[in-house]
């Protein structure tokens, strides 16, 4: 291995908590811009490197901090799972950092804006900290780390709304981590480790022992983690929270955030519990089916009718949730594929229509889905993205969100839940009804006051825009690079070869 | 402002040793109970006392808020910039061995003393910088 | 009195029970942003609780090495709750500012009230 390669697990996380410093400690909007920007393809840069490798030597890196050896010390531990989380994660910041200058310039107030980035590059780091560390302290605090970062981005959206949206985050998002860390104590309790592929060894011996203290962490990590993932019903701080926070957050913390906490709870249930402990003793499988379908439901419905156009999408977000935690609870090669693929597909996606909403913010300062009419003829281009964009949530053959639920209809028919097929059909009818409406909005009727003098939003925002749409048809035709990926990560935590 | 003599006096009288327990309980942290987090608590609460007595007004000019702001970042700066050596020397992050490869020790020893440094910098700083934050609010 | 006594011997668990309960329920039942907050840092606090009182070992001392004593208490937990007291003040203080913005625009803090003006929030 050379140099380079040897210190590649710790640079995901190094590189952006530099550039946060830096642009903390310089303090100006456009070179705060830049820099940002130059921190976000180095950590993609270096993320796509770190899966290359992975894939290369398939088998997990494991890197030390300090050289302090294991179980003792922190090792940040990489496998194919992490590393694909980790690409989804800075593919998106990097796609969205040249689309951020324009946006952030006009959503949040001058002096703000150096501050803005530097919260952005901690939030950044603290979500890819997740994904790779390997010590399950390490991975609370970056846990908080991202969730304190992301709790003023929210506060930063000019609405006053968004002050009160990022306070309930902020209660619901700190019971989460305390229910996290109280799971960890109870493991640390047993086992006498933190390091979590050295708890992963020592468990079955301890749940032996002591099942009761070990059946207890696992519901405190479910249901903490369960918050933070905003899996139904526990979702109520997630659609505020999209909807008044700035553009470039929305966007960033649509496509990130939660897949961050989902990559968590497989990594607890499926590498540190394992299926015999997990699947096996509690009915987690079933509860999780249960909440998914009604996720996909509900939440669909709820999109439906709402007023502003965000928190459409956010309503949307938790719908599609539904899904990744599906193929979790379908716990088969089929449907933990369509789960990690999902996590790819619905980032590319999500991003993609909230970006298109940032820039129709930007040129009609609206959000309500009425004052929206005809925006379709006056921003051809960004309209014909989100409709792109929007046909892959809904799942039409030839984009990205089809992959997904194909797998999670196989794993289910594999299963034999056959109602199940006709559940994801039947949800994916109902989100038909909902980017409909906005098409409806959009093309057929005469541009509303709002909308008579919007046009195309600057280049600088609409290449990325393009970028993301056209690529969620590409993975839905090409995917080589995502259910290939997503398969070995599958089948190594169903205990197979990597 | 001549009434409370005695609490200025007693003020001014105090806050060198303030600052001097800082750093001892700084630099004892090594042998101790102590550290950066605790010194740089200890400092803040010095300039808060000055503020509180003195006024904001005048604290501002001893620390400018930018200072502070700027000093924020800088702390951290300094704790993860003591990890760098290491890794460009091909040994991993924050392994403090790097400051000296003939006896490990004390290269933990002197790798330890910098990130508190920056710890000492940076809860100095937030100290203040949230209390800044919070005396002016209200009052522009 | 002897299923009793391994329980006594165990107080400090109901102790963090006791608080970590009390901390949650005060989150959930105010509607007092403070209010609010201040239970959510009880319910941090227990955990640091969960973590610490474990580590003491019986007979033990603190941690430094030294050749008049040979059983030392557990430094790792101490410094895990260092790290999550950190942690706990952060939340707090970010949540306390949330609070003053909140205060400033809307001019109280009492949940119910702030809903009142925000219908369809």
């Amino acid at each position: 291995m050379t140099a380079l390669e040897h210190q590649l697990p710790v640079l995901p996380v190094l590189i952006p908590l530099f550039g946060a410093l830096l642009t903390g400690f310089l303090s100006r909007g456009t070179v705060s811009w830049l820099l940002a920007l130059i921190f976000s393809w180095a950590t993609a840069a270096v993320s796509v490197l770190l899966l290359v490798t992975v894939l290369r030597l398939g088998e997990p890196i494991s890197y030390v901090m300090g050289n302090w050896g294991v179980p003792w010390g922190i090792e940040y531990r990489v496998d194919t799972l992490n590393a694909f989380v980790l690409v989804i994660v800075t593919g998106i910041g990097a796609v969205l950092m040249p689309y951020a200058r324009k946006s952030v310039a006009f959503e949040i107030a001058s002096h703000q804006q150096a501050w803005f980035y530097t919260m952005y590059l901690i939030c950044l780091a603290g979500l890819l900290g997740i994904t790779v560390s390997g010590d399950a302290f390490n991975v609370f605090v970056f846990m908080e780390v991202s969730s304190l970062a992301t709790y003023v981005l929210i506060a930063l959206g000019h609405n006053r709304r968004a002050l009160l949206a990022s306070f309930q985050y902020l209660i619901v998002g700190t019971i989460g981590a305390t229910f996290y860390v109280i799971g960890i104590a109870l493991l640390y309790l047993v086992t006498g480790s933190l390091n979590l592929h050295d708890i992963a060894g020592l468990l079955g011996d301890a749940y032996n022992t002591y099942p009761r203290p070990v059946l207890t962490a696992l519901a405190f990590l479910v249901a903490g983690i369960s918050l933070k993932l905003a899996l139904f019903p526990l979702h109520l701080w997630l659609p505020n929270a999209y909807a008044y926070a700035p553009s470039m957050a929305a966007a960033f913390l649509a496509g990130t955030a939660t897949k961050v906490a989902v990559y968590l709870l497989i990594r607890i249930l499926f590498s540190i519990f394992g299926i015999a402990i997990v699947f096996t003793t509690l009915p987690i499988a079933d509860v999780l089916l249960v909440l998914s379908i009604a996720a996909m439901a509900i939440a669909s419905l709820a999109a439906v009718f709402q007023e502003n156009a965000k928190r459409m999408l956010a309503y949307s977000s938790v719908a599609q949730i539904g899904y990744i935690t599906l193929g979790i609870g379908l716990h088969n090669q089929s449907g933990l594929t369509g789960s990690i693929v999902h996590l790819f597909n619905h980032a590319v996606t999500k991003s993609a229509l909230f970006m298109c909403l940032g820039a129709i913010v930007y040129r009609t300062a609206n959000m309500r889905l009425t004052n929206l009419a005809g925006i379709g003829r006056k921003m051809p281009l960004t309209t014909a993205a989100f409709v792109l964009a929007g046909l892959s949530i809904i799942g039409v053959p030839g984009t990205a969100g089809f992959v997904s639920k194909w797998y999670l209809a196989v794993g289910a028919i594999e299963r034999g839940y056959w109602p199940l097929v006709f559940l994801i059909v039947a949800s994916s009818l109902i989100a038909v009804l909902y980017i409909g409406r906005f098409v409806e909005v959009a093309y057929f009727r005469e541009p509303s006051e709002a909308c008579e003098s919007a046009y195309e939003p600057p280049t600088s925002m609409l290449i990325p825009i393009l970028v993301l749409s056209a690529a969620t048809v590409y993975f839905g035709i090409d995917t080589r690079a995502t259910a290939d990926i997503a398969a070995i990560a599958a089948r190594f935590l169903l205990g197979g070869a990597n | 402002m001549r009434r409370d003599l005695i609490l200025r006096i007693v003020t001014k009288l105090v806050l060198p040793f303030i600052l001097l327990f800082a750093l001892y309980v700084h630099f004892h942290g090594d042998f101790g109970p102590g550290g950066g987090f605790q010194a740089g608590v200890i400092a803040a609460g010095m300039l808060i006392l000055h503020s509180i007595v003195f006024g904001v007004r005048s604290t501002k000019h001893i620390a400018p808020q930018g200072l502070v702001e700027a000093m924020i970042p800088l702390g951290v700066l300094i704790y993860a910039s003591v990890g760098i050596p290491a890794l460009i020397s091909g040994r991993n992050f924050l392994d403090y061995g790097v400051f000296d490869p003939h006896h490990t020790p004390h290269g933990h020893h002197l790798g330890i003393l910098m990130v508190e440094s920056g710890v000492l910098i940076t809860v100095f700083s937030t100290m203040l910088a949230i209390f800044y934050a919070f005396s002016e609010r209200g009052r522009s | 009195m002897n299923t009793i006594t391994p329980l006594l011997l165990h107080y400090n668990y109901f102790i963090t029970i006791f608080l970590m309960v009390s901390g949650l329920y005060i989150v959930i039942a105010r509607g007092n942003m403070i209010k609010k907050l201040v239970g959510l840092s009880l319910f941090q606090s227990s955990v640091y609780l969960l973590y610490v009182s474990p580590g003491k070992i019986l007979e033990g001392t603190a941690p430094i090495i030294d050749d008049a004593y040979s059983i030392y208490s557990n430094p790792l937990p101490h410094v895990l709750i260092l790290t999550a007291i950190v942690v706990g003040v952060a939340t707090l203080a970010l949540g306390l500012a949330l609070v003053v913005r909140i205060h400033e625009a809307y001019g109280t803090i009492e949940e119910d009230e702030i809903f009142d003006r925000e219908k369809g929030l």
